[in-house]
């Protein structure tokens, strides 16, 4: 599937505000894709790591509507491996940020089952509520 | 030896195992963990952008407790808890601006200075030395066979890490010391899913599946780790892989300090060996390495 994207001031903006709040230079992606080999999490992200990357570098804003941000376990295994030291999982909490700073969130705590409250443990809970919502 | 010692939430509640067992192997080499008069949820994740102190406040504030105890160093069990203390204690060291203002809005309390050393127990065993470790052992694990499990937040990034992210060695040292066969496997060191329990329980079961299944392929008997999220990751998603993978056979999730008090010639009863959802005790009594009636009541292993 081709998908156009248009550079711009818009999109730039973008890519410069993701660099800003996440504190890596994402320009500098090589698109080696390490992280997205080295990922855990990737059988259920929409997006590779590699791909987010991309997008954040181009400053296509539309990376803001795939799962794979909120999908991230920080586990730092893209960070550790990246050949050009950047920082993946900043570039993923930057994007989480980016809506969660707006009342975006992925998980909604008023959904989770009780059961499920009672099952796992606060160190879980804390975690996730923290990572995934606002 | 004394050291300062943060529990972390979970230690005093779902891993009160792992405590407990710290505190008797602890005791058993000569080491005193001193709980914190006062201390607080480290949060448990790290904040990861550029511009948000505020989720730094609650580790730095356990720091500012150390220092207010009159100590430099502080000892920690949780890799959880490990992790954001010096993730939080290390950006402060690198930006003085991050600590005024931090130690400004805290407004209260000493104003930290940035002197704590955040341990993790294994250095400290490691800084004892696994030779000394090894001549305090009264009960050879002789015949166990354990997967040393590290996860990623005591691992990575490298400059919070306590051992090489690639190839870690610290546990495999430590089983050997306690007379048991290690079984390193290149998935040690694979994330369990984390939080990610929460909100994809399934993603958390599969890698629980990979990291257990290796171990099993790489002739373990068990697995141990060093953090609750990881033990309850791998624990708790084994009924469902039972359920939904035919050949899957269990494998006991065990902390490290758990095997090290049993080694050292703890009693059961410190071991906190009932409360898991894999029952370690069938295995430990078939290596002889537990009295018949620790494992009344432990009913039939599927393992």
């Amino acid at each position: 599937m081709t998908r156009r994207l248009a550079l711009s001031s818009e999109s730039a903006a973008f890519s410069e505000r993701v660099s800003e709040l996440s504190g890596v230079t994402v320009t500098l992606c090589e698109q080696c894709a390490t992280c997205s080999g080295s990922c855990p999490m990737i059988a259920e992200m929409d997006l590779s790591p590699a791909e987010m990357m991309r997008r954040a570098t181009l400053g296509d804003a539309s990376v803001l509507e795939s799962r794979t941000m909120w999908i991230c376990a920080s586990c730092y295994a893209c960070a550790a491996r990246c050949p050009r030291s950047l920082d993946v999982s900043r570039v993923a909490e930057a994007l989480r940020h980016l809506l969660l700073r707006k009342s975006v969130e992925f998980l909604s705590i008023k959904d989770i089952p009780k059961e499920e409250l009672e099952r796992l443990p606060q160190i879980a809970l804390v975690g996730a509520f923290i990572k995934l919502t606002r | 030896m004394r050291y300062p010692y943060y529990p972390g939430c979970t230690l005093k509640t779902h891993a009160r195992n792992f405590e407990a067992s710290a505190l008797a192997s602890a005791r058993m080499l000569g080491i005193e963990l001193a709980e914190l008069g006062r201390w607080n949820c480290c949060g448990v994740v790290s904040s990861l952008t550029a511009d948000n102190l505020m989720r730094h406040l609650a580790p730095l504030r356990n720091l500012s407790r150390v220092r207010e105890a009159g100590e430099d160093k502080v000892v920690t069990l949780c890799s959880m808890c490990f992790h954001t203390l010096k993730r939080t204690n290390l950006l402060v060291n690198g930006n003085p601006e991050h600590l005024r203002k931090m130690n400004e809005f805290m407004d209260g309390g000493k104003p930290y200075d940035g002197s704590v050393r955040v341990l993790h127990f294994l250095e400290v065993l490691r800084e004892m030395g696994f030779d000394a470790i090894a001549q305090r052992v009264t009960r050879p694990l002789a015949g166990l066979s354990i997967a040393p499990y590290y996860g990623c937040v005591i691992l990575r990034p490298k400059e919070i890490g306590i051992d090489d992210p690639e190839e870690p060695s610290v546990l495999s040292e430590l089983v050997a010391a306690m007379g048991a066969s290690p079984v390193d496997t290149p998935f040690r060191k694979l994330c369990c899913g984390s939080y990610q329990a929460v909100a994809d329980r399934r993603a958390a079961e599969e890698l629980a599946h990979a990291i257990i299944d290796r171990a099993r392929q790489g002739g373990a008997d068990a697995i141990i780790t060093t953090c609750p999220l990881c033990a309850f990751n791998l624990d708790s998603s084994q009924q469902r892989l039972r359920e939904r993978r035919p050949g899957f056979r269990e494998m006991p999730i065990l902390y490290f300090t758990q095997l090290l008090a049993l080694a050292l010639g703890a009693q059961e009863e410190e071991l906190g060996l009932d409360s898991h959802l894999v029952d370690p005790r069938p295995l430990l009594f078939s290596k002889g390495l537990l009295a018949p009636e620790a494992v009344q009541g432990a009913g039939d292993a599927h393992a």
